[in-house]
């Protein structure tokens, strides 16, 4: 059997359907080392960096903060905490721009900087990790705010949490950065090799796998070969392997690396946990790598700044919460000809409305694109179905048939297209002939597919309380009717009985219901008593603790409200 | 901020549709030279023609439709639309048979449909049918191959032909004229002559009607033109191609004194620039390529089938508008598997 060599194992790859060669523009920002972003003034801290519940404040206006400081709290299970990036005061916490393809606000925590960039005390550097538990390790990542750094941020200590029935064999460390123009994770790769294996090493003590294949594209060969290098110094080499990928946009999409890698498709709607696979990004694992063996949260990253736009394009170590004012200032400006600011890349990037933003967790490039570059592609001229783009797209959709449809919002059709497979990757839109939005008019069925399915989701509760109403007052009603059937029933009797032995008592000693409800009265009153005897109280509830207490307290404080009739009537009738 | 809110993504467009149809109209180059050089300048007066019918009557129902023409004028499509109808037009077809196509083709066949993009046929082809049915005696009337003609026809000429509807003075039109090698062959079929008797014709060359039978070499040039620059793909043009070869080839083998050697239909009519230039319309063609492979066997079975058993001798027109009309069920039922669909899931 050929001996397994590492970096230089010439593995099988597997290539996905489509994709599209774009010039790479690489070179314009992978030339200049990286270097860190002076402090800004002014630091603003989105409490929302990540998918999921937004972090909570836990500061307040005034307070001093120290680098490193958790100064908002993760809330519920898909959170991530956000920490001071430098040190200094607290001196707003309200909506500020945010970076959002829609221009929206968000909640962030403003620190004014004192300079001093004074570290809080940090937690013990994990370095033993080997001997720890998964857990504990998972714990430490979620206190670091670690989220996915590729671009779609989602936290990591969840990601690295799969549930019981999903083990994870192969570990994809994602280093592809297949958008054009973006070289953070080159640079990353080229200076700060061993931190990045020593972040996957972690990572594989964490979940316990056996394989780890590192996917680069064969563009980055400064980089291959400083992961190469780092990887043979480790102790990983028998079952890590460094592999170069043809440069194909969109190799680094999650689903894409791990069919070129693995040759396996993730399922629709489904996660790579499900076929046994994780997939992190390089940056990610060297934040990982920071949080476990220096107990430092994340609050730098590397960031590109590029395009014709900027006079000197290049890399900076950017603290999470500064300005793209404050970088595009510190790098000499932007020239006179601009046509946008793009935060992301070419492809999926979006336009940003406000230089104001600030730097997050998630964000790799900031683009100044000239109107070289970003030419106006014109207005969209009509669809002369070339096929071009079913040819490029890398799910193997029909965007024309999806455009057609989506067009028309007939959003059934677009669900048997299969338009949630849709990665938005913009390929399509790239190699359409006729410069039509395609990724716009997906991105608007999908929204109006989502508000369709709100929509019914609401539709269908009403329906079931409207039928829960009526069969309520049709019960009610049977009742009524009943008693008084009842009530005439024995009124009717009465008179007859008493025409017949005279004085026979009317009231119900004999009546057979009363009889009933006064044995079922004496069977509860006996079984209440057994139960005190034991000294059991009669309740479905023991032991609560304070909040559960509150709890069934305010519940039952409802229960009592609702009980009251003239309440209930009145709402039923409006 | 002076930024504009485009969604992603920002890249600059590779493509256009002007420069698809621009790359069409050069790779019709060769084998129009090559019909100008076999049939006259009539070719080339009849593209020109064609093109200012097109272009006025794409302007002007756009003008009726309430539309912005100029937009549609400037991506060449009523161009190409009137180049390939000129192309298949005799040439000596009197202007208002041309004039009456090309409206066809633009204003019915196209713009009444919704104009580019939304034609369910190809207008080309729907005009060329159009005048076909209307007109089949000025229709099937051609020129004799130069180097079989007996009076050279000159320029002045063709354009006397096709401005007055009559021959040349001094001259008839059985002069000039000469059915085409699909004709003559199909005619001396059906009086049941052997193949082998046909043949003996001085009309005939190596195995296709002499003059015409290097035509499509023509625009086979322009075809691997367009496959080079990727205007088109390689699924249409070689199954249809396939499917014209392998039916014709079956019946062939059965019987050849009855049936052509394949290469002959391969090279007769419009069989080169159908599989190349036709068939390959995006609009009114199978998108999927599962279904383009569908969709150009089956136009070159019917290619066969109507020129041996039809009503007219040549059929590529009418094998094409049959397709398309097809196009949308086969594309439905020739979808890809998506990714992480079915078998290849997990």
């Amino acid at each position: 059997m050929q001996q397994f060599q590492p970096g230089t194992a010439q593995r099988r790859l597997w290539r996905f359907h489509g994709g599209v060669h774009l010039p790479d523009e690489k070179v314009l920002s992978n030339t200049t080392p990286v270097t860190p972003a002076p402090l800004p003034r002014l630091l603003t801290i989105p409490l929302q960096q990540h998918i999921g519940v937004p972090a909570k404040p836990i500061v307040r206006v005034g307070d001093r903060v120290l680098t490193g400081q958790k100064i908002g709290e993760p809330q519920g299970y898909v959170s991530a905490p956000v920490h001071a990036s430098s040190s200094g005061t607290v001196v707003a916490i309200e909506k500020r721009p945010v970076p959002h393809p829609s221009g929206l606000s968000g909640p962030c925590i403003v620190v004014e900087t004192d300079g001093l960039d004074e570290w809080a005390e940090l937690p013990e550097p994990l370095a033993n990790y080997a001997e720890l538990d998964a857990a504990t390790l998972r714990e430490r990542v979620r206190w670091a705010g670690i989220v996915g750094m590729g671009g779609a941020a989602f936290p990591t200590a969840v990601k690295l949490n799969p549930s019981a029935d999903q083990v994870i064999r192969t570990l994809v460390i994602n280093g592809v950065e297949c958008e054009p123009y973006i070289t953070c994770d080159d640079l990353l790769m080229r200076t700060q090799a061993e931190r990045v294996v020593a972040g996957i090493r972690i990572i594989r003590h964490l979940l316990g796998v056996e394989e780890c294949l590192i996917g680069i594209e064969d563009n980055k060969p400064e980089a291959l070969a400083a992961m190469r290098r780092a990887l043979a110094a480790s102790d990983m080499q028998g079952s890590t392997a460094v592999v170069a990928i043809p440069t194909l946009y969109p190799s680094g999409g999650e689903k894409q690396l791990i069919k070129v890698l693995t040759g396996r498709e993730v399922p629709t709607h489904g996660i790579p946990a499900q076929i046994g696979i994780l997939c992190q990004n390089v940056g990610t694992t060297a934040a990982v790598a920071d949080a476990v063996l220096a107990g430092k949260p994340l609050i730098s990253r590397y960031v590109t700044l590029t395009g014709r736009g900027f006079a000197r394009p290049k890399n900076l170590e950017v603290r999470i919460g500064t300005s793209a004012a404050d970088l595009i200032a510190h790098v000499g400006g932007l020239g006179r000809d601009i046509r946008k600011l793009v935060l992301g890349g070419p492809m999926m990037g979006f336009t940003l409305h406000s230089r104001e933003v600030p730097i997050t967790k998630a964000a790799n490039c900031l683009l100044a694109l000239t109107p070289g570059e970003s030419p106006d592609p014109g207005p969209a001229l009509p669809c002369i179905r070339c096929g071009n783009c079913a040819a490029a797209c890398p799910a193997s959709l029909l965007p024309q048939q999806l455009y057609w449809y989506a067009r028309a919002k007939e959003l059934n059709k677009l669900q048997d297209y299969n338009l949630f497979d849709c990665i938005e990757c913009g390929c399509c839109a790239h190699v359409c002939p006729s410069h039509i939005p395609l990724v716009q008019y997906y991105r608007f069925a999908k929204t109006e597919s989502w508000a369709r399915e709100q929509d019914k989701r609401k539709a269908e509760h009403a329906r079931a309380r409207h039928e829960a109403r009526e069969a309520r007052l049709e019960r009610q009603e049977r009742e009524r009717q009943a008693k008084l059937r009842q009530k005439k029933e024995s009124l009717d009797q009465a008179p007859a009985a008493k025409a017949k032995t005279g004085d026979a008592p009317t009231d119900g000693g004999e009546d057979p219901r009363k009889a009933a409800i006064e044995a079922a009265k004496q069977r509860a009153a006996a079984k209440k008593a057994a139960m005190a005897e034991q000294g059991v109280a009669p309740r479905n509830t023991q032991d609560l603790t304070p909040a559960q207490q509150k709890q069934v307290e305010a519940a039952e404080a409802r229960r009592r409200a609702a009980a009251e009739p003239p309440a209930e009537n009145q709402r039923e009738e409006s | 901020m002076a930024s504009l809110i485009i969604s992603s993504p920002h890249s600059a467009r590779p493509n256009r549709v002007d420069r698809v149809m621009l790359q069409v109209i050069l790779a019709l180059i060769p084998g129009t030279a090559a019909m100008i050089w076999l049939f006259g300048w009539g070719v080339a007066i009849n593209m020109v023609l064609a093109t200012v019918f097109a272009v006025a009557a794409e302007a002007a129902i756009l003008k009726l439709r309430g539309r912005p023409a100029l937009p549609a004028i400037r991506d060449l499509s009523a161009v190409v639309t009137a180049l390939l109808m000129a192309i298949a037009l005799p040439p000596t077809l009197p202007w208002w048979l041309t004039l009456l196509g090309v409206v066809f083709a633009i204003v019915i066949a196209k713009q009444l449909f919704g104009g580019l993009g939304y034609n369910p046929f190809n207008p080309a082809m729907a005009g060329y049918v159009f005048l076909l049915v209307s007109y089949p005696v000025a229709m099937t009337t051609w020129l004799a191959p130069s180097m079989l003609a007996v009076h050279s026809v000159s320029f002045a000429d063709s354009l006397h032909m096709i401005l007055t509807g009559s021959p040349p003075p001094g001259l008839s039109w059985d002069a000039v004229s000469a059915a085409t090698p699909l004709d003559e062959m199909r005619t001396q079929l059906s009086q049941g002559q052997m193949i082998e008797e046909i043949r003996q014709s001085p009309l005939w060359g190596d195995f296709g009607g002499r003059g015409w039978e290097w035509v499509g070499n023509w625009f086979l040039i322009g075809g691997l033109f367009l496959l080079w620059r990727r205007v088109i793909t390689w699924h249409i043009p070689v199954s249809m191609i396939l499917g014209l070869t392998v039916s014709a080839g079956l019946f062939w083998m059965l019987d050849p004194q009855a049936y052509p050697f394949p290469g002959f239909h391969l090279f007769s009519g419009g069989a080169i620039l159908g599989a190349f230039f036709i068939a390959t319309d995006p609009v009114s063609a199978c998108t999927t390529k599962k279904g383009q492979l569908i969709f150009g066997a089956s136009i070159g079975v019917l290619v066969f089938v109507i020129r041996t058993w039809g009503g007219y001798p040549d059929a590529v027109a009418f094998a094409v508008l049959l397709m398309n009309m097809a196009a949308p069920t086969i594309d439905y039922y020739t979808q890809p598997r998506v990714f992480g669909h079915g078998r290849g899931a997990g």
